[in-house]
């Protein structure tokens, strides 16, 4: 016998595609496949027959063309003659340095002030909020163009600095600070790889030492704490460190032959020679996306900080710990784990909102192949495409950092 | 017995002392002092350096503030009144205030229009953030779209007439085949809609007078704050029905529908607004019939409600994702299908989850309608970085303006952001 809601076999209608729930979810799933196919199918036709119709094809041809623009911020070589792929590289690290930059002093910033937000003193937090509120209610492409706005129509020109007897003087006598942007000395190698004109394979080098290090601290670190554990003891560990940290790297810059080229106010009448130029659209972009994105992080950290609950902290001191102790043992690992997904996020509108770069024109990825190679070759669909596959890619690896650190903080529970 | 203490001693006091007033360091403003500004040492340290800060920042802007020209005709006029001392020159405001607002190409004439609809936009927005007010109000809110549009773009009123009809023609439908299955009252009044809205594109034109009432304006004529508080008003309305539609479609557990779904919001959120608003600028144009133009305004819409309902959508998800499954388990008991479960039972709740989410997306949005600067449309900072800095008068002047542009957005969103506040406070009816 046969309960009434099984179903009836043998026979099949049409109406059971909609109202029998075994078919319901193939027959909606179908309708969507058909209509999603008809509107790709619109698209597509519609490109073609407007390319079609302005004798245009979608190459990528373009891409080892000259470019036949120049940059004037670059860390890797190229001139005007470079390809435009070449254009679109220096375009991708430009992205990437502002961005490394301002996710560093973003979240120095927003560290700070969201601290201070829960200090005891009144006036720091009511000054702290006030910084936070201002610099979120404001959108981000305000201040890129304030802060722009200050270096070039505030500062002085380079001409102050030159000559023999200069209307000011530099900072320390090596950092100039114009509006063109700031002079810093410029290390360099003078028997490193590459010779005279150097070579990326020496930065690499004092890169990789110090990779070298922070393993070998590491080291350390895991040594005393296995020595607390066996003896109770824990054997100091700052000096080995610092030394650890400071020795190899000199060695290695000493090999090398590290010296400075500084910015020279002597050898040209016009402007400053020498050092290193960071310029004021850099300058400008960096700020600007640090003060704005650390007002976020200060959000977070506060709110990180204040999700712990009172109570460990009053455990904590029943235990007997002072006060920093319990800040860096108890309330800093739980709060780290509320603070860090969203402030990878916040890295992640940092790389996003540096294509605002093109508003005071650094050469980011969006200026260089976005903007100049886009407007020049006139390949609008190339170029958009190009762009949004580089940031997919930086915010699909930044989503895959996240979860594996989401799935290693995540609560071990029983 | 306690009498005998009483008669065993001189005296007495049987009434309790009126309370003495706190020792006068340990009550009143030096108290509040010493405990919040000068606790400890290096507290009074971080005051004093937060005193001297503000001191620094009011030195210098207050006199600048406070002696601005409010009425001067050009840049150097103004130096002219001021004779050397600091003094903001608020002038450019007074004088290019029309442009700043609605930008340059905008017929001066016809002003009141925008301003009215700003106006309305209040009494149209006053029923949906305040549930206290009567109901009726509503209807001002549904009718608002239709007569904004025609007042700002103006042209025949048979446009938003004949749209209102497709509306309601559709609301009809919808009324009528609801109760037999929300999905038929849906797609049936979608489809009514669709053909009220064909039918009228053959009539509108031939009904349209040859002077219309309202003069009408081209959108690529509209500019200044109007055209932020266009864009973001649109979008913020049109991306919340999208979003919620894309919340439920990624938690369905039809693959293809999920999947399309996901691939949509992880795309979107991957990519910056601004090469989405390139998209509109220069690629959007070929996804278009040939013979079609779609102005960039609606181009621009249609990306950032795309842009901003993939971001919603992910707010939503995190509010369904809150709400205990046994209100899920519980709406399937009561014999309620998929679309009377998602209505009365999930979305109010999980949307109430997601209010805050919502809002800090819809500042977000207003804030990043300034980007179309970019692309070249002449909103308030388009207009403050080209026509007027770039204008003999003006030119040379920044703070003046870029201080304006700071209030007008800083009024806004804060303002948003303190509703979101005080909404939450009302909505809060557990843990009372």
């Amino acid at each position: 016998m046969s309960t009434t809601t099984d179903p009836q076999g043998g026979t099949f209608r049409l109406s059971m595609l909609m109202n029998d729930s075994r078919y319901r979810s193939l027959t909606l799933q179908a309708i969507a496949a058909i209509l999603l196919a008809i509107s790709i199918g619109y698209i597509i036709s519609n490109l073609l027959a407007n390319l079609a119709e302005q004798d245009l094809n979608i190459s990528f041809g373009f891409l080892a063309t000259p470019a036949g623009y120049d940059i004037n911020q670059t860390l890797i070589e190229y001139t005007s003659q470079s390809s435009n792929t070449r254009a679109a590289f220096v375009g991708i690290i430009n992205t990437l340095l502002v961005a490394i930059l301002a996710c560093i002093t973003a979240t120095v910033l927003g560290v700070i002030a969201g601290v201070l937000r829960l200090s005891n003193n009144w006036l720091v937090r009511k000054l702290m909020s006030f910084y936070v509120e201002i610099f979120r209610n404001i959108p981000v492409l305000i201040w890129i163009i304030i802060i722009f706005t200050i270096v070039t129509a505030v500062m002085p020109s380079a001409k102050s600095y030159l000559g023999e007897d200069p209307e000011r003087g530099m900072l320390g006598g090596i950092i100039a600070f114009t509006n063109r942007g700031v002079y810093v000395p410029a290390p360099f190698f003078t028997n490193g790889f590459g010779g005279e004109e150097g070579s990326i394979a020496n930065w690499l080098l004092v890169i990789v030492v110090l990779f070298g290090s922070l393993f070998a601290t590491r080291a350390m670190t895991a040594r005393a704490n296995k020595i607390q554990e066996d003896t109770g003891i824990r054997p100091g560990t700052l000096w080995t460190n610092l030394a650890i940290w400071l020795v190899p790297v000199a060695v290695v810059l000493f090999i090398l032959g590290l010296s400075w080229d500084f910015p020279d106010p002597l050898a040209n009448r016009f402007n400053l020679r020498g050092g290193l130029q960071i310029g004021a659209p850099l300058i400008a972009l960096w700020l600007a996306l640090s003060v704005y994105t650390g007002a976020f992080i200060a959000e977070n950290v506060r709110a990180g900080i204040q999700a712990v609950s009172k109570g460990q902290t009053e455990a904590a001191s029943a235990l007997g710990l002072r006060p920093r102790r319990t800040m860096s043992l108890v309330i800093l690992p739980q709060a780290l784990r509320v603070i860090i997904p969203p402030l990878i996020s916040q890295y992640l509108n940092i790389t996003k909102n540096s294509s605002l770069a093109i508003a005071v024109g650094y050469a980011d990825i969006t200026a260089t192949l976005g903007g100049i190679t886009l407007n020049q070759t006139g390949r609008a669909i190339e170029c958009v495409l190009l762009l949004m596959l580089f940031y997919l890619t930086i915010s699909l690896l930044i989503s895959a950092v996240m979860n594996v650190y989401n799935s290693s903080m995540k609560l071990k529970e029983r | 017995m306690s009498d005998t203490h009483a008669h065993s001693v001189a005296f007495v006091r049987t009434e309790t002392l009126p309370q003495a007033a706190a020792p006068s360091n340990a009550a009143g403003p030096t108290k509040w002092m010493r405990d919040n500004l000068f606790a400890t040492p290096a507290n009074g340290l971080l005051t004093i350096a937060a005193i001297y800060l503000i001191y620094l920042v009011l030195a210098s802007t207050l006199p600048w503030m406070l002696n601005g020209v409010w009425n001067a005709g050009s840049l150097a006029e103004c130096r002219e009144i001021l004779q050397g001392t600091s003094g903001a020159c608020f002038a450019v405001l007074t004088e290019r205030w029309p442009q700043l607002m609605f930008g340059f190409k905008y017929p001066a004439s016809e002003y009141w229009r925008p301003t009215l609809a700003f106006v309305l936009m209040f009494v149209a927005l006053a029923p949906v953030l305040f549930f206290d007010l009567p109901r009726k109000l509503l209807i001002v809110t549904a009718l608002f779209p239709f007569v904004a549009f025609w007042l700002i773009w103006g042209g025949t009123v048979w446009t938003p007439i004949f749209a209102l009809l497709g509306v309601i023609v559709g609301y009809l439908v919808y009324d009528r085949f609801v109760a037999q299955s929300f999905a038929a009252g849906f797609f049936g009044g979608i489809a009514a809609a669709i053909v009220v809205w064909t039918i009228s594109g053959y009539i509108v034109p031939a009904l349209a007078p040859e002077q219309p009432w309202l003069e009408a304006v081209p959108s690529r004529d509209m500019g200044g704050y109007m055209l932020n508080m266009m864009l973001g008003i649109t979008c913020v309305s049109l991306s919340i029905p999208l979003g919620i539609i894309l919340a439920l479609g990624r938690q369905s557990s039809m693959p293809l529908i999920k999947w399309i779904c996901v691939i949509f919001i992880e795309f979107i959120r991957g990519v910056p607004l601004i090469t989405l608003l390139f998209v509109a600028s220069v690629m959007l144009a070929y996804f278009f019939p040939p013979d079609q133009t779609v102005d960039l305004f609606l181009r621009v819409v249609i990306m950032i409600t795309m842009f901003s309902a993939a971001y919603i959508a992910e707010v939503i998800r995190g509010g369904l994702a809150a709400l205990p499954k046994g209100q899920y388990e519980a709406a399937d008991s009561l014999g309620l299908d998929y679309a009377q479960a998602m209505r009365l039972i999930i979305l109010p709740q999980a949307l109430k989850i997601s209010i805050p989410g919502i809002v800090n997306i819809a500042v977000g949005l207003f804030k990043d309608t300034t980007l179309v600067s970019v692309i070249s449309m002449f909103d308030i900072i388009g207009m403050i970085r080209g026509p007027i800095l770039a204008s003999q008068d003006w030119n040379g002047l920044y703070w003046e303006l870029f201080l304006f542009a700071c209030l007008v957005f800083f009024v806004v969103c804060y303002g948003i952001s303190q509703y979101s506040q005080w909404l939450e406070r009302r909505l809060a009816t557990d843990h009372r």
